[in-house]
């Protein structure tokens, strides 16, 4: 039960000379600070942070946990994210100290069973991609992204090639086109059809031969499988182009088809999606990217080897773009990812696939006759809605049903992306949830579309705050608290 | 699977509703020549107890620095973990949530991270933090390619030898394939001779890049650095250890532009590198020049006090390729850790945090120079850890004398400075105690010659 | 300034154009129509005086909540001067969009652009079609 006072700051909770901590005595021989380091360096007092006891720390946040929506309390069915459920076994196991308390500069012969995980993580993920040289140390997807475009961009200064220009559909995530503005290439927009696919004609005007990596969500954003995926590949590689698979939609193909077996050259892996990976309120994530053969000697390093009974990282690797972060990778959340795939084995990442796609079917039968599905009767793991016709007839727009659900208990759908879509609603339910429970959502929609459109506008209705004044936020920022004076 | 709910009668049920015979029919989409015929080579699955007990063998294998006596840090620490900051961030409302796109079902991920922001600039003397980045070395990064966009500078980065080799690798990974210079002064003596930054900074530099304390654990001059790069209209980012500012000056306070830290310390397990935090503050004048999500105060509808992601024009899913950053995620459960250590320690808390480690780490410096092989190797000032050199130049046949007694006794240098091939770094924390230094310093002083070892 | 008799550009910027010491000085501004369609406009992004602007370039910008919009120069020349308190008065771009809300001054270095700008009745059709 919500506690009124939780929404007190912990500088307004701060009491001079509280204590939430107490380390133990210095034991050894203790010199003067001025006689360590000179004066200039030394702060007068140290930083004004809270003073706060331990139960007012633990109170303070155990109330803020309360006004969240969370995958282990609600449904969320946030169209691009793959919220699906968190398994429980894969937070003890990576918290076991033998994973989490490993110093990232241990000699080798003391993270044998660390690097053995990780050496097998990166064939398991070849296996699924189909790619065969694998780097786990990109930190999120987008990082990812980045990592692979840095690597297609050693590729062709290597090999002599002035290719400047990254090709990536209008639908794709923002990610793409920020991806390649930073890996010094130029991005150009190709037009979606109507129907959700690439629009061939658009993709053969725009590819020459500077074009140096096409970017491509397959499934993509609206949920459908790009059927012509062999044609544009095939148009990309006769001009001397790679093409970039953007993994964020993996959920909907594992095990049912292989990137690498449709022609990608480069992909990542959203473990934090597709392998289960609690999303952490925005974070961690990882972004493992998978490459063709002769892509490999230009990932990042190291890369674990296994040599001699001995699994061990190889620095070894002269053309590699070099490191694309500090140490090894997020490895806690890789580390659940290799329990997720071991859990599930061949037959359970594709079942992963057949009910995720089947969820989100079922839910697109359910709602089309009241919400359109502009791209058609069918989808992938998710599909895209479209509340045009009801903002048209009642006024009620994505936005008002987004926030009215919340009222019902689901967290809203993704809206207004992708923005090729108008008044756009994606839904993701993913295939950890029941029947049951996509139904009770689908009767919520469908009460929701019958309410009076004033009662939308002001939604939601019963939680802590309800729509808050963006444009005071984003016209007079204030991102911190101030000490008064 | 555990996971499903579909049982095989409610999918028949659900492919009728759909129009379908059965499950295959909506895969129809992708083109059979693509379609995976047989099976993933992968191993078979296994259920939870098979998994348990094949994961903590592999766990096993492992010797965990942490449950040990650990020296080993240059960027990743073996500080305490108080009991709240696990306690907190297990709680599956905030470790099984998302991004806080619905506010009104957010407002405990935001209001955390708002408190992050709050508790990072009061730490750092800066107006303005992010949300948080990926960890240290991308945010080194990150806080570069934000200087060449606010200085309108493209021409030249510099950076000295003493910031961490990863972030300055992280750092020139980032700048490859854009025109910008990266120009390194080595620091021989263990730290920036602030003359021979003076030589290369000019007016196409877009800012300096140090750490302080430094790779080295050495303390840098950050003022006089500062005022060279001011004085070419170049930015000061400043790379510190957040520990470290419970003694020491803040970076806002020292002239730094932008202050950017690895956050692990904060309160997150060293789990072999990663996820970590990365911390980036800057002035209030960038602020639309920042990478990353922002969570800014305002009201709601009924003129209540809450918290949205705000200047999200900044962002990849707005400006596409015009963002400050390709960056989508921040690292909100390690920002949450970080403001759960820093809430619980409290003032008092982190001082005594930084105190105590400094005092070890000056006392296990002194036991180990009084050994006969091992002299400190930079006269300068440091904070939490040192520069060992042997005089035998045997770093690994001590470093392995000491792993023998379940001693991690630092890491050694030679892999990213040749010159330093005869050395090792050694920290201390707070959590290190006298008798374990003194272990140490019995330990490596008793190791007499290679031949000794080899034959032991 | 009567809005009737300015200069239109298909991006919706204005234009005014006068002259002074015999340089032909061009005060741009946001349309009135513009401004609606963006709504709740947050932060103006205005050039810098002394950089130079060319027809068709982007060379500031304005943003709402979740979009951004570039602002184009209609023009080519060098800007002499911005309207720096917009930046705390927002306001008004869209009360005074003709007046007080101009953004910029430029001195033309060249009168090409000129010629493919609107006057008020050919702004108003395009409008009327967008």
């Amino acid at each position: 039960m919500r506690n009124r006072l939780a929404t007190k700051l912990l500088f307004e909770l701060s009491q001079p000379d509280r204590e939430g901590s107490q380390l133990p005595p210095c034991d050894v021989p203790e010199q003067k600070i001025e006689d360590i380091f000179p004066t200039s360096a030394c702060a007068a007092s140290p930083p004004e942070l809270p003073e706060l006891s331990e139960p007012d720390v633990v109170r303070h946040y155990t109330n803020l946990s309360t006004l969240n929506m969370s995958v282990d309390t609600h449904f969320y069915p946030l169209g691009s994210c793959t919220m699906k459920y968190n398994p429980k076994r894969n937070e003890r196991l990576a918290a076991l100290p033998g994973f989490s308390d490993l110093h990232p500069f241990q000699a080798e012969e003391t993270i044998q069973g660390m690097l053995q995980l990780l050496y097998e993580l990166q064939q398991m993920l070849a296996e699924i991609s189909g790619l065969p040289a694998v780097s786990l140390q990109p930190a999120a997807g987008a990082h990812g992204e980045l990592t692979a475009l840095m690597v297609a961009a050693a590729y062709f200064r290597d090999n002599n090639q002035k290719r400047t220009k990254v090709l990536a559909p209008d639908s794709a995530h923002g990610t793409n086109p920020a991806s390649a503005a930073m890996a010094g290439f130029e991005t150009i927009a190709i037009k979606s059809l109507p129907n959700g696919y690439v629009d061939m004609q658009d993709l053969n005007n725009k590819l020459d031969d500077q074009v140096g990596v096409l970017m491509i969500t397959n499934p993509n954003t609206l949920g459908l499988f790009e059927s012509q995926i062999g044609q544009i590949v095939n148009a990309v590689h006769e001009r001397g182009g790679l093409v970039y698979l953007d993994g964020a939609n993996m959920n909907a193909i594992l095990g049912m088809t292989r990137p690498g077996d449709f022609g990608a050259d480069m992909m990542h892996f959203n473990p934090h999606k597709t392998f289960s990976g609690p999303h952490g309120g925005g974070g961690p994530g990882a972004g493992p990217i998978c490459v063709v053969d002769f892509l490999q000697p230009y990932l990042p390093i190291p890369s674990v080897v296994h040599d001699k009974d001995l699994y061990r990282l190889n620095f070894d690797q002269p053309k590699s773009i070099g490191q694309v972060r500090s140490f090894f990778g997020n490895v806690g959340v890789l580390v659940r990812a290799y329990a997720y795939i071991r859990t599930h084995g061949p037959d359970g990442l594709k079942q992963v696939a057949q009910n995720a796609v089947l969820n989100a079917n079922y839910m697109l039968s359910r709602v089309r006759h009241i919400l359109p599905v502009p791209q058609g009767n069918r989808c992938m793991h998710e599909f895209v809605a479209t509340a045009s016709q009801l903002k048209n007839d009642k006024g009620i727009s994505a936005m008002d049903i987004a926030k009215r659900l919340l009222d019902f208990g689901f967290h809203a759908p993704t809206v207004y992306f992708p923005a090729t879509v108008p008044e756009s609603i994606m839904i993701e339910p993913t295939e950890t949830e029941s029947r049951a429970t996509l139904d009770a959502f689908t009767e919520t929609l469908f009460r929701i579309t019958d309410e009076p459109s004033e009662l939308l506008h002001e939604a939601p209705h019963s939680t802590w705050i309800s729509r808050p004044n963006e444009v005071q936020a984003a016209r007079q920022p204030v991102t911190r608290w101030k000490p008064a004076g | 699977m555990t996971y499903f709910f579909n049982t095989p009668q409610q999918q028949k049920e659900m492919c009728e509703v759909i129009g379908i015979q059965d499950v295959d029919e909506l895969f129809s989409q992708i083109p059979a020549e693509f379609r995976l015929t047989g099976d993933l080579q992968l191993p078979a699955a296994m259920g939870e107890l098979e998994l348990t007990q094949h994961m903590t063998g592999l766990a096993a294998k492992n010797y965990p620095a942490g449950q040990n006596v650990c020296f080993l840090g240059a960027g990743s620490y073996d500080h305490f973990i108080p009991a709240t900051v696990d306690a907190i961030a297990s709680r599956s409302e905030f470790y099984t949530s998302y991004t806080p796109y619905q506010p009104e079902v957010s407002q405990g991920n935001l209001q955390a991270t708002f408190e992050y922001q709050s508790l990072i600039c009061q730490l750092t003397g800066m107006e303005v933090s992010n949300a948080s980045l990926y960890d240290g070395g991308s945010a080194v990064a990150e806080a570069v390619l934000m200087c060449l966009s606010a200085t309108r500078r493209y021409g030249k980065v510099v950076t000295v030898g003493s910031v961490h080799p990863e972030y300055r690798q992280t750092t020139a990974t980032y700048l490859q394939n854009l025109e910008t210079e990266l120009v390194t002064v080595p620091t021989p003596g263990g730290t920036a001779a602030p003359e021979q930054i003076a030589a290369v900074v000019d007016d196409t530099t877009a800012c300096v890049l140090i750490q302080h304390p430094n790779f080295f654990g050495c303390l840098e001059e950050v003022e006089a650095i500062a005022q060279i790069a001011h004085d070419h209209g170049a930015l000061l980012v400043q790379s510190f250890d957040p520990i470290s500012l419970g003694l020491l000056k803040r970076p806002a306070d020292l002239g730094a532009d932008v202050a950017v830290a690895e956050g692990q310390s904060l309160g997150t397990p060293m789990q072999f590198g990663g996820p970590y935090l990365g911390i980036l503050a800057c002035r209030e004048k960038f602020v639309r020049r920042m990478p990353g999500r922002i969570v800014g105060q305002t009201e709601d509808r009924h003129g209540r006090r809450c918290w949205v992601l705000t200047l999200q024009t900044r962002e990849q899913h707005i400006r596409r390729e015009k963002a400050t950053s390709n960056i989508c995620t921040n690292q909100g459960l390690f920002a949450l850790r970080a403001s759960v250590y820093l809430a619980t320690m409290g003032p008092k808390g982190l001082k005594e945090t930084a105190t105590l480690s400094m005092q070890k780490a000056h006392y296990a410096a002194e036991c180990l120079s009084n050994t006969s092989r091992l002299e400190p190797a930079f006269a300068q000032p440091f904070f939490k850890e040192f520069v060992v050199r042997d005089e035998n130049g045997q770093v690994q046949q001590l470093l392995n004398a000491a792993q023998q007694q379940g001693i991690l006794a630092g890491v050694s240098l030679g892999k990213w400075f040749p010159e330093l091939s005869d050395c090792f770094l050694v920290t201390v924390t707070e959590k290190r105690t006298k008798s374990e230094i003194d272990q140490l310093t019995a330990c490596l002083g008793s190791v007499n010659s290679p031949s000794e070892i080899l034959h032991a | 300034m009567n809005h009737e008799e300015l200069l239109y550009a298909e991006t919706h910027e204005w234009l005014h154009l006068a002259e002074q010491d015999g340089d032909k000085i061009a005060t741009i501004g946001i349309s009135a129509f513009a401004v609606e369609a963006l709504t709740d406009l947050v932060y103006i992004q205005l050039p810098e005086v002394g950089q130079k602007v060319s027809v068709g370039k982007s060379f500031g910008e304005v943003e709402s909540v979740k979009a951004v919009s570039d602002l184009y120069s209609p023009i080519e020349g060098e800007v002499i001067e911005v309207n720096e308190s917009l930046a705390n008065d927002l306001e008004a771009l869209s009360t005074d969009p003709y007046g007080k809300g101009w953004v910029a001054k430029i001195k033309l270095t060249d009168e090409g652009g000129l010629a493919n700008l609107m006057d008020i009745d050919s702004y108003r059709k395009q409008c009327s079609d967008d």
